[in-house]
């Protein structure tokens, strides 16, 4: 078997060479020495532990619960949560003050290309690697078993990780399909998708492997993420290279055909990355902080088969307006209203479930971030549904209320509930009585929420005056105002906007502080209170 | 019949009916006679197999421990 990874390897480093000399743009040079690099430190590796003797191990195959590739995610997960969040309040400062795009650092970090880094650092890197770290932790503990596959599921985390960075620098060196949440170039969708595959095989073998008869489901709403993730993936990535040495591709689909299939795409890489599979991270985490079973179970079985019943429609109320036939908007917006009631029902099941323990909000930081975590869900699939309306699409769209109602949801719901899984899962994965400091978390919980706030009241203020600035006509039925009175009113907003990314990335930096420090295996301060209270 | 007409009639009719039949029929599924113990036994789930896989880390015995059998919310309501 190593010989085949040597030769493998061997070969992809010569040819990963010939490419990046052959190379003819800076992104596909640039990612051909990486990848060279890697597969020859890779080559390295497995060579020094060839032909060697076999180490017997009495007690046969390992029989534990593998937790180590978990581990290695959570620490990810907290890292790319830094950077990314880093990364947008850099963006949200540039455009505040735009003198921020320094002149030395052109092209390479202008608002451009920094933009979907930090989009794709935040959804991809740190809510990719949470959804990664999380299933292979809830599906191992859910099913009873270890995970199937071997160092398959170590494949899947390092292959995953160069995915991000071949990504990010891609944005950086200029290469981009300019597909928003879908811009890396081809090599790296096919990457993407060979280790999506592998996921898909990791999760699904362990579930065919499994001690506990019922699928619970956390594992449902993670499986139907998988799968739908990898579908999105490879129908909107269905594009031909102009060269093989080039990272340039074209797309197959031209027009509103192109359009539909990017926010078919679009949408259900919120509705089945960031909603269904952080449902499944509630499912699993909300239950345990609280110490109660999920409030229904019939309902979370209804909920699971109605959301994904409706989501997949919903991506034409990004094109209301456009060239796309008037049938598809509305049914796009229809659906996006009836997802209303799932979502809801959703955030119910998750919230009822600290029935007869709310108690715990007094005292447990943990629970309270999962709990505002839910609010924020409520929210914003509240929000979501009335700006998919027509009437309020035309005012809502292309203006800032689109960007705050998007970082609603994913600093309240997918921010909050992964901070909420980090903390649960890091004492647990190190061995640890609880986090190093319990106030920390409080510090964070708070910094986090008021940052939120901030973003979302200054996003609402902004989107709403430009909406009602672009429509505003005179008598003769003039355009009243320019597009650069609109950017000078935003003004205040958008710095209000960053300092709100200012606390709630200074929150993130506290959690990277106190996991660090639990990792360390530093004592909690003696007067500490302790996570869970005594019942 | 031209590729899409076709594919938009099998759409419209019978997949829509297909589609709608296998929706409701969760709800059937989810609410049929007897899944109660089911729902409850699946809900306990998240509190088994905490540390190891063979660990049955609970027996629903003791007073203190979290996973104890739990009264149905649903039916005292």
């Amino acid at each position: 078997m190593n010989y085949v990874k040597l030769i493998a390897l061997a070969a992809v480093a010569l040819l990963a060479a010939i490419a990046a000399n052959y190379g003819r743009d800076l992104a596909y040079t640039v990612h051909m020495i990486l990848i060279m690099v890697i597969a020859a430190i890779a080559f390295v590796y497995v060579l020094r532990s060839t032909d060697e003797p076999k180490t017997v191990d009495a007690a046969g195959p390992p029989t534990g619960y593998m937790d180590d590739v978990i581990r290695y995610g959570a620490i990810a997960t907290a890292f790319w949560g830094v950077i990314g969040f880093l990364a947008g309040t850099f963006i949200a400062f540039q455009l505040a003050f735009p003198a921020l795009n320094f002149d030395w650092g052109q092209p390479f970090t202008n608002f451009g290309r920094l933009r979907p880094l930090h989009t794709s650092a935040v959804i991809f890197a740190f809510g990719g690697n949470a959804l990664i770290m999380s299933s292979f932790y809830i599906v191992q503990r859910t099913c009873g078993t270890r995970l199937w596959g071997g160092n398959l599921a170590w494949f899947v985390f390092w292959g995953y990780n160069l995915f991000i960075v071949l990504a990010a620098t891609g944005y950086l060196l200029g290469a981009t399909q300019s597909k928003e949440y879908a811009e890396p170039e081809w090599y790296v969708d096919l990457w993407l998708t060979i280790v999506w595959v592998a996921f898909l095989a990791v999760f699904m073998g362990t579930l065919f492997t499994r001690k506990e008869k019922h699928i619970y489901v956390a594992n449902w709403f993670l499986l139907s993420f998988i799968v739908t993730v990898a579908m999105l993936h490879v129908v909107n990535n269905l594009t031909i290279p102009v060269s093989i040495f080039g990272s340039k591709s074209v797309i197959l689909f031209s027009g509103v055909q192109d359009a539909m299939v990017q926010w078919w795409y679009g949408h259900n890489a919120v509705g089945f990355f960031l909603t269904a599979g952080f449902l499944g991270m509630m499912y699993y985490f909300v239950p345990k902080q609280a110490g109660r079973p999920v409030y229904s179970y019939k309902l979370s079985i209804i909920h699971f088969w109605a959301l994904i019943f409706l989501y997949i429609w919903a991506g034409p109320h990004h094109l209301h307006y456009t060239a796309l036939p008037d049938w598809a908007s509305t049914l796009g917006m229809v659906f996006s209203v009836i997802l209303w009631m799932p979502s809801w029902g959703g955030m119910i099941n998750g919230l009822m479930t600290l029935q007869g323990a709310w108690d715990k909000l007094r005292t447990d930081p943990i629970i309270r971030m999962m709990v505002i975590s839910l609010a924020f869900y409520g929210m914003s699939t509240f929000e979501g549904p009335m700006m998919s309306i027509r009437a309020v699409n035309s005012l809502s769209h292309y203006t800032d209320w689109t960007i705050g109602h998007v970082h609603s949801g994913a600093l309240g719901w997918n921010g909050m509930i992964t901070f909420g899984a980090l903390y649960f899962l890091v004492p647990r994965l190190w061995g640890r009585q609880a986090m190093y400091s319990v106030p920390a978390i409080n510090w964070h919980f708070w910094l986090a929420t008021i940052g939120i706030v901030l973003y979302a009241a200054a996003m609402w203020v902004t989107g709403i005056m430009e909406g009602l600035m672009w429509r505003e006509v005179d008598a003769q039925g003039f355009l009243v105002n320019s597009f650069a009175d609109t950017v000078e009113a935003k003004f205040p907003m958008y710095v209000v906007r960053a300092l709100g990314g200012v606390l709630y990335l200074a929150g993130a930096l506290i959690m990277a502080w106190n996991i660090w420090m639990t990792i360390r295996g530093r004592q909690p301060a003696a007067d500490a209170p302790t996570v869970q209270p005594a019942e | 019949m031209e590729k899409y007409s076709l594919l938009r009639e099998i759409a419209d009719s019978w997949m829509l009916l297909a589609m709608l039949i296998f929706f409701l029929g969760t709800w059937v599924w989810a609410f049929r006679p007897g899944s109660r113990d089911t729902h409850r036994d699946a809900s306990q789930i998240p509190f088994r197999h905490e540390t190891a896989p063979d660990a049955d880390d609970c027996d629903k015995q003791c007073d203190t421990c979290n996973c104890r059998a739990v009264p149905d919310f649903l039916k005292e309501a």
